[in-house]
């Protein structure tokens, strides 16, 4: 038999009928659900008299709109509140498993799902939502859907695409101390810009990706969009299997033996073929900080802001410029000399457990700089958040001054009231640097979580290598 | 969905690239559990001087003077003209329904992002991906001249302009016989309940634990 990439693996798998052009019907297994793409679909279901094709394949959330401090007092914004509310109430009235704002299992949507073990290797896993791609690290086929599609899916359990090309990233070799997922996945996006995998369903590879944790392969799945792949995805292996093991979705018994053993196969096979591949080597990656307002936009912590006068590419150069105007930056300033005004730590790249300790490590024993106006750690759940605290992590934080919070997406998108006011600049781990993104007027520069630390401990960005 | 027929329409020039959902549609309007009423909202940050909120009245709200919207020769566009990139980020189809809800029939660039591309069919508005060198000719006309309408037929695939040139583009079959007759999604996929159940059951039984 041909010799087949990962992704071939999981489409085939899934492939309900083809049209004559190539687009094909795919059965979806896993459907993430969560308040702000899924009232409309919900609506269109109940005016077409429509019901749920398989509601066990839901898992629903509130994440995006939810407060990261007075919880018990509910949601203050009105409109907020009613978005939160007609989840809970599309939840009841068509009996989907929820897990609402009060619950521990409660978190950013993404983080949850391989919690529970509700995204396991060989599914179709989606959710409107674009950082769906963080579940391809489970060797799933995982993309981000619109409003429409949601509906979709409710309905017949099944989405209408065509195939994507294939890329396959190989990053081999040893990461240097205080290198991480996020700064590959970075590296990355500055390689390929932020269209380089428009079309393409990228296959992450090569032993710096297999020596990285379940949360480091998240990282890395979660920023394929950034780089414009709607999946991004990971071999399944022993990492993959020993942190699946025991959670409350997982199978268990002679059905794990069962499910292991077919997991086991999905890697993409010696001499598959790959529309494009990228090498990276992992030894030349440094810390990376984001300087303008797309995620391309990126440099190694030990760089300069660049000059746009020297990019011979107008659309860039232009783009360019416009960006250090919003950022309010000066060509060729280094990028240690960039003073922040607030750094969050959360978000679906980077507030799981691992992140939360890897920023822990670097705050112990020291405290933010006086310029620093707001440290926020979110974590990415309400267990994430349990683990930390056991851990003691949550009083090094508070000790470094640091604000320890409730779980949600909170001011990676800034849509409940964590949020820069206009013209302040902020270290942040989250995945977008664009215009407004963090608040009308906010600067953002995305870096790893011992970056964000770091930069909140000096009150500017460090190499955290040399700490 | 609205059918998709011949039209010309004013084409508005948006001469940046990457533009992202974010741009299109800030996210405190998301908040939002309908799909209609974004238009007022569409470019906020950039087409107003003050800062937007849902539930706000629009009406009266500073202009910024030098956002291409604002200006009176785009007044009542039908059609954008874009750079790469277009709409990547975010899911948000609440982006497509704000360009659809401001009047926006089709958008042509050189590329878009995948989703954003995708949402765009749902909601009868045309994304039209077109050479580099062919936008940046259109930009030139645009700029030259006040009023520049194109016509689409996406019967024929094709892009007229005043000057007597065509563009041929390409679309999916598929979506075209869609877009062309205003087609349901769901509606379509529910005639193939046979396949879908037939498939489900031998998914079952290859991997009993997705079914758990």
């Amino acid at each position: 038999m041909k010799a087949q990439t990962l992704y071939d693996k999981l489409w085939n798998a899934h492939v309900v009928r083809q049209e004559a052009d190539g687009t094909a019907l795919i059965y979806i297994d896993r459907h993430l659900v969560h308040e702000v793409t899924s009232p409309q679909a919900f609506e269109g279901l109940k005016l077409a008299g429509r019901r749920l094709w398989r509601t066990a394949s839901i898992l629903a959330v509130a994440d995006h709109n939810v407060p990261t401090t007075g919880r018990a007092q509910g949601i203050s914004d009105p409109i907020a509140r009613l978005q939160v509310e007609t989840l809970d109430s599309n939840c009841a009235e068509f009996g989907v498993n929820e897990f609402k704002m009060n619950d521990v299992r409660q978190g950013i949507v993404h983080v949850i799902g391989p919690e529970q073990g509700a995204t396991l290797p060989g599914m179709t896993v989606v959710c409107g939502d674009s950082h769906t791609s963080t579940h391809g690290a489970f060797a799933a086929l995982a993309f981000g859907i619109g409003t429409s599609e949601v509906e979709h899916v409710m309905a017949t359990q099944c989405l209408l695409m065509k195939k994507s090309k294939a890329m396959q990233v190989v990053v081999e070799g040893a990461l240097h101390k205080g290198v991480t997922a996020k700064d590959i996945a970075l590296a990355v996006i500055g390689k390929i810009g932020t269209a380089g995998g428009t079309g393409y369903a990228i296959e992450f590879a090569g032993s710096a990706i297999r020596g990285l944790s379940m949360e480091g392969r998240m990282t890395v799945c979660n920023m394929a969009i950034e780089a414009g792949a709607r999946a991004g995805m990971i071999a399944a292996d022993d990492t993959t299997i020993n942190y699946l093991k025991g959670r409350p979705f997982a199978p268990q018994g002679e059905v794990w033996d069962k499910a292991v053993a077919y997991w086991n196969t999905l890697h993409s096979d010696d001499g598959a073929r790959f529309d494009q591949v990228i090498k990276l080597d992992a030894a030349s990656i440094r810390p990376q900080v984001t300087w303008g307002t797309s995620p391309e936009m990126v440099v190694a912590v030990d760089g300069r802001v660049p000059d746009p006068s020297t990019m011979s590419d107008a659309v860039k150069r232009d783009a360019a410029a416009r960006a250090l105007q919003y950022m309010g930056l000066v060509a060729n300033t280094p990028i240690t000399e960039i003073n922040i005004d607030k750094v969050f730590i959360g978000s679906c790249t980077n507030a799981r457990i691992e992140d939360m300790r890897a920023a822990a490590a670097i705050a112990k024993g020291r405290h933010i700089a006086a310029n620093v106006k707001l440290a926020m750690v979110v974590p990415g759940s309400g267990l994430v958040k349990r683990q930390a605290e056991q851990e003691g992590l949550d009083k090094i934080f508070i000790a470094a001054g640091f604000e320890w919070r409730e779980p949600g997406c909170s001011m990676c998108l800034a849509m409940n009231d964590d949020r820069l006011s206009s013209g302040e600049r902020c270290a942040s781990t989250s995945n977008r640097n664009f215009e407004g993104r963090q608040g009308q007027g906010g600067r953002t520069h995305l870096v790893s979580p011992e970056m964000a630390a770091a930069a909140a401990i000096a009150g500017h960005f460090v190499d955290v290598s040399k700490l | 969905m609205q059918k998709f027929i011949v039209f010309d329409g004013v084409v508005m020039p948006l001469d940046r690239a990457n533009v992202d959902t974010d741009a299109i549609i800030p996210k405190q309007f998301l908040k939002s559990i309908k799909r209609s009423g974004f238009g007022p909202n569409l470019f906020d940050e950039w087409r107003y001087l003050d800062h937007g909120e849902p539930g706000r009245d629009n009406f009266g709200r500073p202009l910024n003077p030098d956002f291409v919207l604002n200006q009176s020769r785009y007044q009542g566009a039908q059609i954008l003209l874009a750079r790469e990139n277009f709409g990547c980020g975010s899911s948000r189809e609440h982006a497509p329904w704000a360009l659809e809800d401001y009047g926006f029939r089709a958008i042509i660039a050189p590329s878009f992002a995948d989703i954003f591309f995708n949402n765009c069919f749902k909601n009868g508005l045309l994304p039209i991906r077109l050479d580099v060198d062919k936008v940046d000719a259109l930009f030139k006309a645009v700029e030259t001249n006040v009023g520049y309408k194109l016509a689409i037929d996406l019967e024929q695939q094709t892009i007229s302009a005043p000057d007597g040139k065509v563009y041929k583009f390409e679309v999916e079959s598929f979506r075209k016989h869609c877009l062309l007759n205003g087609l349901d999604d769901i509606g379509l996929t529910l005639q193939h309940v046979h396949e879908i159940k037939a498939h489900e059951a031998k998914h079952r039984a290859a991997q009993p634990w997705l079914f758990a």
